[in-house]
C-alpha cells in the first residue's frame, strides 16, 4: 500500500443515505479476477442508461465534478455486501477519500486495507459541505490525515477521529500481513494449545 | 466476572493485544468461494507466501455457478474462469474444495453447519457478508473483504477492533404463521439497516430458544442487514443434537467431550451488554419489504408508506426514491401487490425445513399463470434430502422449477436474474436496487409467504392460507 499524503481535491456530492455496495459496483463486475480497472463499473446502474450512455442526471456525470477526488455522502455509506471491489472501483475512478456521517463496518475496514481514507464527520458538518458545494462551483477540500482535519480555502474546517493504529497504517502505507508475521512465534504458540479440530 | 457469549469466544481467541490497538484474533475456520478470493491468492503468489493453516480453510463454488445443466461447461466465460481459478488455487495451495461434482457442494453458509465444520465457540470468517449465519451454532462469525481473506490465508489471524455487545431478546411465543424470517425482518424494521453497526448481536429470549437450528441460522444470517458485525445464539442441547454425527465433528467419546465444552459458551447470569433490546414475540406478524433496503418493511396487512407524511427530510427522500424504483404508489395495500417471479432459496432460506414449509403451502395447488417460480436448494445434501421427502415432486407438480444448489437469484451473478421491471417475492436477504437483476424489484419474505404469493399471484397473509 502506498503511504497516504495530504492532498486538496475536488468534492463530488452524493446526496443519499444507505448507499450499498451493490450500488457502488454491481454484480457483473465481481467476475473480475484482478483488482484493477473496476472504475468503469463504479455506480454503474446510476451512471449509465440501459443503452450504455452516460446518464446526464447522475451527479458524477455533471461536468463540474469530473476529476473529483473526494466523495461526500450521507449516513451508512457502503452497507451490504462485503465486496472489496467497491473500494477498488472508487479508487480506480479517482477517489482518495470518502466523507460521510457513518460507514458500514466491512466497507470501512476494506477502505483501510487499501488506503482509501474514510472520514466520519458530524451530520451538520456533512450538511455544511453539501451547502458549500452547491454555492461554490469547483469546491475543494484539503485532507490532512496527520492533523485529522479537513478544511477549505475559505477557512472552514472540521476535525475527524481515526484510530491511532489505522492512522499509522495509512500514513506509513504498512503491509498488514508483514506486520502480523512479526508475531509468527505467538501465533505458533497459540496453535500448539489449539490444534485443528477436524479429523 | 460474568461474561457474555461473545466475550468468552473473543477472549479465547486473542493471540496478542496492546492497549489502543486492534487485537490479533485467531481464526478457527476460514471459508472461501470463487468470487471474493482470486485477488487474495494472486497477492499470496506475488509475495511468495504459503497458506498458513490449510486444514482450517475450506472452499466451495456457489456464487456464480449455473443451477441447471451442470453436466455441461459453464457458458459464461468470466464465471468459468473464476471457477477454474478456484480449482487451481485450491490445488496449488493445498486446500479442500467442494466443487460442482462434490456431494458436499452448496452455498458456503449452508454447508458450513451441515458438514459440522461450524462448531460452537469458534471464530469463523468468510469473504461474504452473510457469514454471521454460522453464529447460530454459538460461534463468532463475520464477513470480511478480500484483503482480509489474504491476511487469514497468510496468517490464520485478523486484526480486529472489539465490537460492542448487543443483546436482542425476543420473548414469548411466535404466533402461528410467523416465521424466523419474520422475526429478523421485524427486528431490522425496528432498529434500521445501521441499527447494530459496530456490534456483535446475541439473539436471546424464549422465542429464540424455541427456534430450530435452521431457523436460528435464518435469524443470524440477516444480522448484517441491521449493520451488525456478527449475530449469534448460544449453543444448547438442540445445537449438540444437530451436530452429532456430522462429517467434520469429533466422533464417539470425543464428541461428548467437545459437546460439554461447547455448552460452556453461553452468556453468564448477570453479564452486561453494551446495548439491549427486548421484543415481544406476539407483536411480530408476517413481514414483506416494500423498498430498497431490508429495513423498509411492513406487516403483510399493512400498506406502502407515504413519503409526504414524513417529517424527516432525509427519510422522505429515501422513501420517495425507493417507491419510484419499486414502482409503488403510497397507500397501496401489500396484499394488492402482484408479482411476476418467486425465488425460494439463498443462504437465508434454502434449507430442508424452509423447503418443507414452503411445500406444505404449495401442495396440491398450481402456481399462478402470470408467475414464474423457482426453488434453489442451498446444497446438494439439502437437494437430496428434499427429494427423499418428495418435496421436488410437490414443487414441480405445482409448476415450480427445481434447480441445483447455489446462490442463484439472491445476487444474480449466474443466469438466474430478474428482467427489468419484474417484481419478485424472494426468500433472500437483500432488496437493493438491481440486486436480483438490473431494474428488478425485490420483496423479501419468508418461505411460506413466498410460496403462497406464487400460488395467488400477489402477496397474501399466510395466516389466512387455510381459507384459500
Amino acid at each position: 500500500m502506498k503511504p497516504f499524503t495530504n492532498f486538496t481535491g475536488l468534492v463530488a456530492p452524493l446526496d443519499r443515505s444507505n448507499v450499498d455496495t451493490d450500488q457502488i459496483i454491481p454484480k457483473q463486475f465481481l467476475k473480475a479476477v484482478v483488482r484493477s480497472g473496476l472504475g468503469r463499473g463504479l455506480f454503474f446502474d446510476w451512471r449509465f442508461t440501459p443503452e450504455g450512455k452516460d446518464n446526464p442526471t447522475f451527479v458524477l456525470n455533471h461536468p463540474q465534478y469530473k476529476g473529483a477526488e473526494i466523495l461526500v455522502a450521507r449516513a451508512n455509506f457502503g452497507s451490504g455486501s462485503s465486496r472489496e471491489h467497491a473500494v477498488w472501483a472508487l479508487q480506480d475512478y479517482g477517489f482518495r477519500a470518502v466523507i460521510a456521517p457513518s460507514f458500514a463496518d466491512i466497507f470501512f475496514n476494506n477502505c483501510g486495507k487499501n488506503g482509501l481514507v474514510t472520514i466520519i464527520l458530524k451530520p451538520e458538518e456533512v450538511d455544511a459541505i453539501f451547502q458549500s458545494i452547491a454555492k461554490h462551483p469547483g469546491y475543494k477540500l484539503s485532507v490532512d490525515l496527520a492533523a485529522q482535519k479537513v478544511s477549505d480555502e475559505a477557512g472552514w474546517s472540521a476535525h475527524f477521529e481515526i484510530a491511532a493504529h489505522s492512522k499509522r497504517v495509512l500514513l506509513e502505507g504498512l503491509d498488514d500481513v508483514a506486520l502480523t508475521l512479526e508475531h509468527a512465534s505467538m501465533i505458533e504458540a497459540y496453535e500448539k494449545q489449539h490444534p485443528v479440530p477436524y479429523r | 466476572m460474568a461474561l457474555t457469549l461473545f466475550e468468552k469466544i473473543w477472549q479465547e481467541h486473542v493471540v496478542m493485544e496492546k492497549a489502543g490497538q486492534p487485537a490479533l484474533l485467531y481464526i478457527d475456520l476460514h471459508l472461501i468461494h470463487e468470487v471474493t478470493s482470486p485477488q487474495a491468492f494472486e497477492a499470496m503468489r506475488v509475495a511468495g507466501r504459503k497458506v498458513h493453516a490449510p486444514g482450517r480453510t475450506f472452499a466451495t463454488l456457489d456464487h456464480n455457478i449455473p443451477t441447471i445443466d451442470r453436466d455441461r461447461p459453464i457458458a459464461d466465460p468470466d464465471s468459468a474462469l473464476q471457477v477454474e481459478m478456484m480449482k487451481k488455487n485450491c490445488r496449488e495451495f493445498g486446500l479442500e474444495l467442494f466443487d460442482l461434482a462434490s456431494p458436499d457442494q452448496g452455498i458456503v453458509h449452508v454447508i458450513g453447519p451441515e458438514l459440522g465444520l461450524t462448531q460452537p465457540g469458534m471464530t469463523i470468517v468468510c469473504g461474504d457478508s452473510h457469514t454471521a449465519t454460522h453464529g447460530a451454532m454459538g460461534a463468532l462469525a463475520f464477513g470480511i473483504g478480500t484483503s482480509e481473506v489474504e491476511h487469514v490465508l497468510a496468517t490464520q489471524c485478523l486484526w480486529q477492533v472489539k465490537p460492542m455487545t448487543f443483546s436482542i431478546s425476543v420473548d414469548g411465543k411466535l404466533l402461528p404463521g410467523v416465521s424466523a424470517k419474520d422475526m429478523i425482518l421485524a427486528i431490522i424494521g425496528r432498529i434500521g439497516t445501521d441499527g447494530a453497526t459496530g456490534c456483535a448481536v446475541e439473539y436471546r429470549g424464549s422465542a429464540v430458544a424455541a427456534l430450530s437450528m435452521e431457523e436460528r441460522m435464518t435469524v443470524c444470517n440477516m444480522s448484517i442487514e441491521a449493520g451488525a458485525r456478527a449475530g449469534m445464539v448460544a449453543a444448547d442441547q438442540k445445537t449438540i443434537e444437530y451436530l452429532r454425527g456430522r462429517k467434520y465433528v469429533p466422533k464417539g467419546a470425543d464428541f461428548d467431550k467437545a459437546a460439554a465444552r461447547w455448552l460452556e459458551f453461553k452468556t453468564d447470569d448477570g453479564a452486561k451488554f453494551d446495548r439491549e433490546l427486548r421484543i415481544d414475540a406476539k407483536d411480530i406478524a408476517p413481514q414483506v419489504t416494500w423498498g430498497t433496503n431490508p429495513g423498509m418493511v411492513v406487516e403483510v396487512t399493512g400498506k406502502v408508506p407515504d413519503p409526504a407524511a414524513m417529517k424527516d427530510e432525509s427519510a422522505r427522500k429515501s422513501v420517495a426514491a425507493a417507491l419510484e424504483y419499486m414502482a409503488l404508489k403510497p397507500g397501496t395495500k401489500i396484499e394488492d401487490i402482484n408479482i411476476d417471479r418467486v425465488f425460494i432459496g439463498s443462504c437465508t432460506n434454502s434449507r430442508v425445513s424452509d423447503l418443507a414449509n414452503a411445500a406444505k403451502v404449495v401442495k396440491g395447488r398450481r402456481v399462478a399463470k402470470s408467475v414464474h417460480a423457482m426453488v434453489v436448494p442451498g446444497s446438494q445434501h439439502v437437494k437430496l434430502e428434499a427429494e427423499k421427502m418428495g418435496l421436488d415432486k410437490i414443487f414441480i407438480d405445482a409448476g415450480f422449477e427445481w434447480r441445483e444448489s447455489g446462490c442463484s437469484m439472491c445476487l444474480g451473478m449466474n443466469p438466474d436474474i430478474l428482467k427489468p421491471g419484474e417484481r419478485c417475492a424472494s426468500t433472500s436477504n437483500r432488496n437493493f436496487e438491481g440486486r436480483q437483476g438490473k431494474g428488478g424489484r425485490t420483496h423479501l419474505v419468508g418461505p411460506e409467504m413466498a410460496a403462497a404469493a406464487a400460488i395467488a399471484g400477489h402477496f397474501v397473509d399466510i395466516r389466512n392460507w387455510g381459507n384459500h
